[in-house]
């Protein structure tokens, strides 16, 4: 399985990702700096890493998402392949339109980093599939924008077409419909605030995270 | 020339900052506040001396960057 990291500046969690992309496929990514104008050749799937790229200017993702390299990830979505965005990742793709709604400011205003509560609400995805339906998970947050919002017309799509792949349990920032994560119409695009390459390790505390890496190798390497 | 873009929320999407806003005031004694809603400004200085053709020039950068059409609407102001 061949895998790519996006690099832009302000980027803080691409080599989490990277670690993550290398235990899951045995093969270390690419890294690919935001200003490449094309991908490698043969990419499975691309991660967007968490971070603050371009220090968060006018709005969070707005800036990377019209970086160059981010017209490939979008040609790339379009063909069928597999994008992973985490956090920053995650307002990337809602601001390059792959996924709908947009990432605002946290209810309370302030920047949240701690361990959160889960629940997986889909498992018929490739990033789900080796979870349990309505399994409960821990995962850290670490955002300052993860309070999802979009109109009613997209939110009750995405629930009758089961993209949400992700509930906060408890939530922490007043996101529409507790949603922590959510699936483009083909299933292959998931954006998520929550970081599952930082539990994915017991050194650092906790494998909850593991299932999405898990997921995604058994959906590709035997696809 | 020069040109001004508004950048606001679309009613309806909850502003939590303009919430924050409104109960600041409110703790300073300012009374009847019924909303806040805080939005932002952005200032061109453009090469182009035709205002048409800088009003439409500044109506596509918002579009394309400026503003969020999923949660902001914008307006365009152009200054001589």
């Amino acid at each position: 399985m061949k895998t790519a990291v996006i690099v832009f500046p302000g980027s803080n969690c691409d080599r989490d990702l990277a670690v993550a992309f290398e235990g899951m496929s045995g093969q270390k990514p690419h890294m690919v700096w935001h200003k490449d104008v094309s991908l490698p050749a043969g990419l499975d799937v691309i991660g967007i890493p968490g971070g603050f790229s371009f220090g968060d200017y006018l709005r969070c993702g707005a800036i990377a998402a019209r970086s160059p390299i981010c017209r490939a990830v979008v040609d790339f979505a379009h063909r069928g392949g597999h994008v992973l965005g985490i956090c920053n990742g995650f307002q990337i793709l809602t601001e390059t339109g792959l996924l709908p709604g947009a990432l605002m400011r946290n209810r309370d205003l302030k920047y949240i980093c701690k361990d959160i509560d889960l629940a997986v609400k889909t498992t018929n995805s490739p990033f789900t599939n080796a979870y349990r339906k309505d399994q409960r998970i821990t995962i850290p947050i670490a955002h300052h924008d993860g309070n999802y919002n979009a109109d009613q017309k997209v939110l009750a799509a995405l629930k009758a077409e089961d993209r949400i792949a992700f509930e906060y349990c408890d939530n922490p920032n007043g996101s529409a419909e507790n949603i922590a994560g959510i699936l483009s119409e083909n299933r292959r695009v998931l954006g998520m605030m929550p970081h599952p390459e930082r539990l994915n390790d017991v050194e650092l505390g906790g494998m909850d995270g593991r299932g999405l890496f898990v997921s995604l190798a058994k959906a590709l390497i035997h696809a | 020339m020069k040109a001004r873009v508004f950048v606001t929320l679309k009613t309806g999407v909850l502003d939590p900052q303009g919430e924050a806003v409104k109960h600041s005031l409110a703790s300073l004694g300012f009374q009847g506040i019924n909303a806040v809603r805080q939005g932002k400004v952005i200032e061109l200085d453009l090469a182009e001396t035709d205002p048409a053709r800088a009003e439409a020039s500044v109506r596509d950068m918002c579009a394309k960057l400026l503003a969020n059409a999923v949660i902001e609407n914008y307006a365009v102001e152009i200054l001589s």
